[in-house]
């Protein structure tokens, strides 16, 4: 079953193998998620928070085009230099145009979903520029080489004595000290050299204004700001669908950001930037990358209104026990599987189907994405455009051959239990039959309740 | 009050019990029960497989079975919510929204249409509740853990009328079994693990049953603890408030 349509099935599958790893991987996100709970439990209007900021991403995204040209408008007025990418190729052009323009080699960057959806950091680094992810986690799967598991904890995939390892590997570090206190000490101290040598900084962007042309960048550690300060050229890349209206509404969105998140009140810092200092620039670069094809597909539009703030993978019981990195994707999860098949049908056709469809991420969402449906509807258009497994389209032809007629119903299901009942075996192989190999059949009754009915009660 | 009665296709075959207890249930209550029987499935396997377009033959012949009742009940909250949300007929189309309005799941017809408040039986064990996921986010049959509303559940309201019976939810409340339909062949592994975990929790509360609105999770989590030869058994809510 090793091919593209059950990629998530076999990467999930490998990483269950350890099951203490994905106990662990499962109860460290379910803690997590209660503290979210905790959280919002504390906002008596929480619901009607979601409504709203449900409603401000509506209308935003129904205006769009409106927004944009006034965040730009006010962005230029304010000395921002503004810049449009149609693509990842585009944005990816952009902002290492303007390294070589200031003659820089060596950047930093705070945490960026956009740039990773972009592949941003192996473009740079084919282009000869050394690129230090400045969040902790980012630095650590960069470390490795790996894309971040989750979209607000990148290295949560990893433990203590993992981290111990990359760090004694790329920092020097003592071997088999797993000390956190000592890890992050080191992390502190490398980093802090990167964000002095570097004078170029790229962020992500979690709000931009279209009223006032500025926007908000939210991190807990405060590496946006390290990055930022010390450099004179700061590059934020953003998303479209990153636009709000106006300054007022802003409180909405941060009051639901970090709560969702991690069961935070606040983000650590939230930084606010309008304009540049004195001989220092600030460069916007706004990106489609599918976004406007997204927004014109009705029943996936309202995935736009994303915030980013990963509690659907954190309430997720697949998320949680699968790991994120068998999505196979950097924007993973539930978001992730409704988002990744707008960008390539073929490659993130079993995306869709790596969900139980319980409807838990819909429900922690805090803009009210119907993530679970669009996840069913995803699954509908993937199969109509064929990509499909051919035994799973001949099970479900035939599954749906034999229900739709009465009577081959009736006498497939009794030969069926003649044979449960008689020949078990013939069912009972856990490499052919998916279902055996962790769980018995029900016990076969000699009568339906078809039958049951007809003899008591007709 | 002519009640039509939807017995989802894996309860015929593999649980009659449970269409027993309901059927039963259904008639202590004054209701007049009539089976179509000619009813088969109600399209949701194709469809959650991403093959609703292959489900028109299932709709057809459900859309035909059900015809002239005031409401049709069914004790799965998985199979209501399919027929709720998405049944349609070419052939028959006034008739498909008509069904799509009068569907009830066992548990909330008794409470929202009967407006039962206790039932009479007697049940001397501990269960553990199981949430099913559709028929709890779906149908709205309780609240759920990730919103900040009030508490209610239409199942364990009348759960708790029954006589002896000691109700236990495991910690995590509403975390799905991993049954998820053909999610429980495709996605084997994960399915699997989150049905393991679950039951691994009801018997953190020394449950001897675990009972929910959904024999398809039932059936899952019964093929686990048959496999581990554990003791606790599973048992259909309808079963239980027909106890007797």
């Amino acid at each position: 079953m090793n091919t593209t349509a059950q990629k998530h099935a076999t990467n999930a599958a490998t990483y269950i193998a350890d099951e203490q790893r994905t106990n662990w991987h499962d109860e460290t996100l379910w803690f997590v998620r209660h503290k979210r709970d905790l959280a919002a439990t504390k906002v008596p209007e929480w619901e009607a928070l979601r409504n709203t900021a449900s409603n401000i991403k509506e209308h935003t995204l129904s205006n769009l085009d409106l927004y944009l040209a006034e965040f730009e408008k006010n962005a230029l007025q304010n000395g921002i230099i503004v810049h449009w990418a149609p693509d990842a190729a585009a944005h990816n052009q952009i902002v290492h145009s303007i390294i070589k323009e200031a003659g820089i080699k060596q950047i930093v960057k705070s945490k960026s979903m956009l740039t990773e959806e972009c592949h941003l950091n192996e473009y740079l680094i084919q282009n000869g520029i050394e690129v230090v992810d400045t969040d902790l986690g980012e630095r650590i799967v960069q470390f490795r080489k790996e894309i971040p598991s989750h979209i607000v904890l990148p290295a949560i995939h990893l433990k203590k004595e993992d981290v111990s390892d990359t760090f004694h590997q790329h920092l020097g570090t003592e071997k088999d000290n797993n000390d956190p206190q000592y890890l992050t000490s080191a992390a502190r101290v490398h980093l802090r050299n990167k964000f002095i040598e570097s004078s170029l900084a790229i962020t992500g962007v979690n709000f931009a204004i279209a009223e006032t042309g500025g926007f908000v960048v939210c991190t807990n550690e405060g590496n946006a700001d390290m990055g930022t300060h010390s450099a004179n050229i700061h590059i934020a890349c953003m998303g479209i669908e990153k636009i709000i209206p106006q300054q007022k509404h802003l409180g909405v969105f941060t009051r639901l950001l970090a709560r969702s998140a991690t069961g935070q009140a606040i983000t650590t810092y939230t930084s606010h930037f309008h304009r540049p200092q004195k001989n220092k620039a600030i460069h916007v670069v706004i990106v489609d990358n599918g976004r406007s094809t997204q927004l014109g597909r009705k029943d996936f539009r309202n995935s736009l209104k994303c915030i980013r703030c990963g509690a659907c993978s954190n309430t997720c019981p697949v998320f949680r026990r699968s790991g994120g990195h068998s999505y196979h994707i950097a924007v993973a999860g539930p978001i992730g599987s409704i988002l990744a098949p707008n960008i390539d049908m073929k490659r993130y056709a079993d995306l869709p189907f790596a969900s139980s469809l319980c409807g838990s991420c819909s429900n922690v969402c805090p803009v009210k994405i119907d993530i679970h449906d669009q996840l069913w509807k995803w699954r509908q258009e993937l199969m109509k455009q064929g990509y499909s497994n051919w035994y799973k389209k001949l099970m479900m032809q035939s599954m749906a051959f034999v229900l739709s007629k009465p009577k081959l119903y009736r006498f497939t299901g009794k030969t069926a239990r003649i044979f449960l009942r008689t020949v078990p075996f013939l069912f009972q192989s856990k490499s052919l039959n998916p279902w055996y190999k962790n769980r018995e059949f029900p016990a076969a009754p000699k009568q339906s309740f078809t039958e049951w009915y007809k003899q008591n009660k007709k | 009050m002519k009640v039509g009665l939807f017995i989802p296709c894996y309860i015929d075959q593999f649980y009659p019990q449970v269409g027993i207890a309901t059927l039963q249930i259904l008639e202590k209550n004054g209701c007049e029960v009539v089976f179509p029987l000619n009813q088969t499935c109600c399209g949701q396997p194709m469809a959650n497989s991403g093959f609703n377009h292959l489900s028109n033959g299932c709709n057809e012949n459900f859309t035909e079975n059900f015809v002239g009742v005031d409401y049709i009940v069914c004790p799965s909250g998985s199979c209501t919510l399919h027929i709720k949300d998405h049944l349609t007929s070419a052939k028959n189309p006034e008739q498909a929204v008509i069904i799509r309005k009068q569907v009830y799941e066992l548990t909330e017809f008794l409470v929202d249409v009967l407006h039962l408040t206790k039932i009479s039986s007697r049940f001397p064990y501990r269960v553990g509740f199981h949430s099913s996921c559709h028929g709890q986010r779906g149908l709205h049959l309780s609240s759920m853990s990730e919103q900040m509303l009030p508490h209610f559940s239409k199942p364990e309201l009348l759960l708790n009328t029954i006589e002896g019976i000691t109700v236990l939810k495991p910690e995590r409340v509403d975390e799905c079994c991993g049954f998820g339909g053909t999610f429980s062949i495709f996605e084997e592994a994960v399915s699997s693990k989150m049905g393991k975990d679950r039951i691994h929790q009801h018997a953190q509360n020394s449950v001897d049953y675990i009972t929910g609105v959904d024999m398809s999770c039932l059936m899952h989590m019964e093929g686990i603890l048959k496999r581990q030869n554990s003791s606790i058994k599973v048992i259909h809510i309808a079963e239980i408030l027909n106890a007797g």
